[in-house]
């Protein structure tokens, strides 16, 4: 089961949801979670500090032999970004703007291109707990391609009976990635107009996608008519209501997981991942 | 010597635009034979690298320099490999008087 937890707006609460989730789970069964939110990931700090196991994500770019090269400029003339321009001596790369597709390499008439990797980012993997695994994708700092890490980082995915990925917020290439090969998603939403806002966006991308979602409605004040509406109106499922409550604030402002403090929410967040189980099945 | 203008369209009379990699069209003057040649930038609306695009544009066509209000870091480093200079050239002329302002030797050269 493929769990991915997205909202939308940010600080909604998907990383405090989604680690609560693989907390809760793990207790009885084998969890995976992935941070995806690679240009700023920081679910680790809710676990305490394993040894973590670093490995390097590189693309492929290309690396233009300048004795074979004869300056033709087909390669700048295939590269839809501008990598690469044919100037009169030599061939220029931009590595920033390289998307790693080869193309160059095929429309290369004399064979002067080959590839050669380039690293862009880590995949870390920490051992919380014999049932948990954290993995967590991390984009350099400068670097664009954050899709590509965030493939990277999914791509250590097992036979684990759960599998939640934590996306990070808005709409566009990182989250659609991260909802690639997703079961179920989880749309954390919080009773204000922005929260309202952009889970309407955020669900228009599961609906594009394909994927069944329920909501988490996250530091209710109460007054969540709109949003409730709002899920009447498109028949998606409300999972849970987490109210905004001092206690809660405290135990996440100090980087715990409410889930661990208190076996009632672990209980909850149990209830959600069957929820999310029985969800993708009836949908299916 | 052959200059180009980014401009807003394809007429000596018409602005020049002081975005690059953007511009809808680039006017190619000759200052030989005083002739204009326009052309649609076929990238100015490109996703990305668009001002690489229109480096590679101005190579193409055996540019020496290019008159703008400001060339953007890659490009610049493109077109300086290329041995094209940027001229600078500040304000809402017209084509014709940009190119004025190049014969007149006004245009400072950006580093």
């Amino acid at each position: 089961m493929k769990i991915a937890v997205a909202s939308g707006k940010g600080g909604t609460g998907k990383s405090m949801v989604a680690a609560n989730l693989a907390f809760s789970l793990s207790v009885a069964e084998p969890v995976t979670l992935f941070d995806c939110d690679v240009e700023e990931p920081n679910l680790h700090l809710f676990f305490p500090e394993d040894q973590p196991e670093v490995s390097s994500v590189s693309i492929l770019v290309p690396d233009v032999d300048p004795d074979r090269c004869t300056l033709c400029g087909e390669c700048a003339r295939f590269c839809a970004f501008g990598a690469l321009v044919a100037a009169r001596d030599r061939v220029l790369f931009f590595p920033l703007h390289c998307h790693s597709c080869g193309g160059c390499m095929v429309a290369c008439p004399a064979g002067a291109i080959r590839e050669t990797p380039r690293q862009i980012g880590t995949v870390t993997e920490r051992s919380i707990s014999p049932n948990l695994l954290l993995v967590t994708g991390t984009l350099n700092e400068g670097e664009v391609l954050g899709v590509k890490v965030i493939r990277a980082a999914k791509g250590r995915a097992g036979a684990e009976s759960w599998i939640i990925f934590d996306a990070s917020p808005g709409t566009s290439c990182p989250v659609v990635e991260t909802l690639e090969g997703a079961d179920f998603c989880i749309l954390v939403t919080e009773s204000t107009p922005f929260g309202l806002h952009d889970l309407a966006l955020a669900y228009d991308v599961t609906l594009q996608k394909g994927i069944p979602s329920g909501v988490v409605v996250n530091r209710s004040d109460g007054r969540d008519d709109v949003v409730h509406r709002f899920c009447n109106e498109k028949n998606i499922p409300v999972l849970a209501v987490i109210p905004f409550e001092r206690k809660i604030a405290e135990i996440q402002g100090s980087g715990d997981l409410i889930a661990r403090r208190d076996p009632a929410w672990k209980d909850r967040f149990c209830a959600i991942g069957r929820a999310c189980r029985s969800l993708m099945e009836g949908g299916a | 010597m052959i200059l180009c203008i980014p401009s807003v369209g394809p007429d000596s009379g018409d602005s020049i635009d002081d975005r690059f990699g953007r511009a809808p069209y680039f006017i190619i003057y000759d200052t030989e034979t005083d002739t204009i040649t326009p052309h649609r930038n076929e990238s100015a609306g490109g996703m990305g690298g668009v001002g690489l695009k229109a480096a590679q544009f101005l190579l193409n066509h055996g540019v020496d320099a290019v008159i703008a209000g400001r060339v953007g870091g890659n490009a610049l480093e493109a077109l300086k490999a290329g041995g094209i200079k940027v001229l600078l050239y500040q304000g809402k002329g017209t084509v014709k008087e940009a190119i004025s302002g190049f014969l007149h030797g006004g245009l400072k050269e950006q580093e």
